[in-house]
C-alpha cells in the first residue's frame, strides 16, 4: 500500500515504450531482446544436452526446430541477437560519455542535445539490420 | 543569434468563415481527485473550461477553482517556468501545468493527474522530500578551501568554454519531471535519479569544484549512477533543455576513466 501512496509507477510504466521518444523505444527492445536471448539460451543448453540421452534423442529434438513454428522462433532469435547487438554498441559507447554530444547554452525549445539525430540514426540502423538479418535467415531457413 | 519570425496575417477566403481567435473554445478538464489519507484511487472529475488559444493548463486548473470548486489542489507559484511547482501528468506525461498550452495538445480533452513517482499529498500535489534530500546528498555547492574571497584574494576567473562545461545542467528548477519520466525511478524506490545525477554533475563538471571525488563516491553505489540505462526519458520531458540523461553519461564517463 506504501507504494500505492508512492504514485511509482511500476513495471507497467517501466515496460512502456509509447510515451518517450525513440531512446526510450530502443530501452524497451534492448531489455526485451536482451531477456529474450537469455530464455533462447536457457532452452538451447537444454536442447543441447538431450545429446546425452542418444542420438534417438537428439533427433527427436531437433525435428522440432524443423517446423514452421521452429523457424519462426529461429528468425526472431536471429532478429534480438542482430539488433541487441548493434543497439548494446551504441549503448555501451553512450553511457561511457561518448557520442552523446556536448554541453552548451541550451535554446527555445529546448531539445536535448543527448537525444539527437545521431542516436536515433543508430537504433534505426541496428533495427534494419536485424530486419535484414532476419529476412536473410527465413530465406536460408524456409527455402530448402 | 535567434530570430523570432513574425506570422504574416492570414487573409485568405477560408478566413472571414473561421471563428474569431478571441472567440472562447470550450475543452473538458479532467482532474483527479484523491486524498491518500481517504482512499487509494483518485476519482475524476470533469469540468467544462473556456479557452483562448494561449490559455496553460494551470490557468485552465485555476479557472476551476476561482469559478467551480475551489477545493483542487495545485501547487504553483511562478506561472512561468522558473520555480518548478506545477509538475503534474498531462495526458500522460509529465509536464509543467504554466508553461503547457492547452492548444499545444491538440484534444478536446485534457487529463490532469499528480506525477508519477512521487507521493501524492493531495489531488495534483505531490511531496519533494525526497528529491530534494537526494539532491542535497550530491553536495550542490562547489567545494573549494579557497572560495572565500578575503583582502588580498580574488575572485575565480572562468572562461566562457569553462562555463558552458555546466551552464545548461545549472538550469535545473527541481520541478521533478525527470524523475517522474525515468523507468528505472518507477521501480527502484532508492535510485538517486535523474535529477540528483545531473547536479551531481554540474558541481563536478565546474572548474572550480574540488569534491570530484567526494561526488562520485556518491553516486556509485548500488541504487546510483549504474541504474540509468539511458532510456532518455528525463531528457525527453525536462522543460529547460538541462538534458539529465547527457549529465548522467558524463558523470559515468569519468567513473569509467574516459571522462578528464
Ligand atoms: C555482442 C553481444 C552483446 C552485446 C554487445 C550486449 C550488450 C548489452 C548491453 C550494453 C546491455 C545493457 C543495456 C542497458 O544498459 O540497459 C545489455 C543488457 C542485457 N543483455 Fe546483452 N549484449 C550482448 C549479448 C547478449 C546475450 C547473448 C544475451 C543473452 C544470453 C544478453 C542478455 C542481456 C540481458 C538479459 C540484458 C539485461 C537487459 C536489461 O536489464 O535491460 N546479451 N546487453
Ligand atoms: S533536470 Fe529538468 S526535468 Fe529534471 S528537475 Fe531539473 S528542470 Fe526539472
Ligand atoms: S508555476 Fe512555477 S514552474 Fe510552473
Amino acid at each position: 500500500m506504501a507504494e500505492r501512496l508512492s504514485n511509482r509507477e511500476g513495471i507497467k510504466g517501466m515496460a512502456n515504450p509509447t510515451r518517450y521518444g525513440m531512446l526510450r523505444v530502443a530501452y524497451w527492445l534492448q531489455r526485451l531482446s536482451g531477456l529474450g536471448l537469455l530464455a533462447y539460451l536457457i532452452g538451447h543448453i537444454y536442447e543441447t544436452s538431450t545429446i546425452l540421452n542418444g542420438k534417438a534423442a537428439w533427433d527427436n529434438m531437433l525435428s522440432l526446430t524443423e517446423t514452421p513454428g521452429g523457424h519462426i522462433v529461429l528468425v526472431i532469435v536471429i532478429g534480438m541477437c542482430v539488433f541487441h547487438t548493434g543497439n548494446g554498441i551504441r549503448v555501451m559507447i553512450s553511457e561511457g560519455g561518448k557520442g552523446i554530444g556536448r554541453p552548451g547554452q541550451p535554446e527555445y525549445p529546448y531539445k536535448a542535445v543527448s537525444l539527437s539525430s545521431k542516436q536515433r540514426l543508430c537504433i534505426w540502423v541496428s533495427i534494419a539490420l536485424a530486419a535484414l538479418a532476419m529476412m536473410y535467415g527465413a530465406g536460408v531457413l524456409f527455402g530448402n | 543569434m535567434a530570430t523570432v519570425e513574425v506570422p504574416k496575417e492570414e487573409k485568405d477566403a477560408h478566413a472571414a468563415s473561421a471563428p474569431q481567435q478571441s472567440e472562447p473554445k470550450t475543452i473538458t478538464l479532467r482532474i483527479a481527485r484523491i486524498n491518500p489519507s481517504e482512499q487509494h484511487e483518485p476519482k475524476f472529475e470533469e469540468f467544462k473550461i473556456p479557452v483562448q488559444k494561449w490559455t496553460t493548463v494551470l490557468e485552465a486548473i485555476l479557472f476551476v477553482k476561482q469559478n467551480l470548486d475551489h477545493s483542487v489542489a495545485v501547487r504553483y507559484s511562478c506561472r512561468q517556468a522558473s520555480c518548478g511547482s506545477c509538475g503534474m501528468k498531462i495526458n500522460g506525461k509529465p509536464r509543467l501545468a504554466c508553461y503547457t498550452k492547452i492548444s499545444e495538445l491538440d484534444s478536446p480533452v485534457i487529463t490532469v493527474e499528480p506525477m508519477n513517482n512521487f507521493p501524492i499529498i493531495r489531488d495534483l500535489a505531490v511531496d519533494f522530500k525526497q528529491m530534494f534530500a537526494t539532491h542535497k546528498r550530491m553536495k550542490p555547492f562547489v567545494i573549494n578551501e579557497e572560495s572565500e574571497v578575503k583582502p588580498g584574494t580574488k575572485e575565480f576567473v572562468q572562461k566562457p568554454e569553462d562555463l558552458e562545461k555546466f551552464l545548461q545542467f545549472s538550469y535545473c528548477i527541481k520541478c521533478g519531471l525527470c524523475n517522474s519520466a525515468c523507468p528505472t525511478m518507477s521501480t527502484d524506490k532508492s535510485f538517486i535519479g535523474p535529477q540528483g545525477l545531473a547536479q551531481a554533475y554540474r558541481y563536478t563538471a565546474d572548474n572550480r569544484d574540488k569534491g570530484k571525488n567526494e561526488r562520485l563516491k556518491i553516486v556509485d553505489e548500488s541504487h546510483g549512477i549504474w541504474r540509468c540505462h539511458f532510456a532518455g526519458s528525463c531528457s525527453y520531458v525536462c522543460p529547460k533543455g538541462v538534458d539529465p540523461a547527457m549529465a548522467i553519461q558524463l558523470l559515468r564517463g569519468y567513473l569509467l576513466g574516459f571522462g578528464k
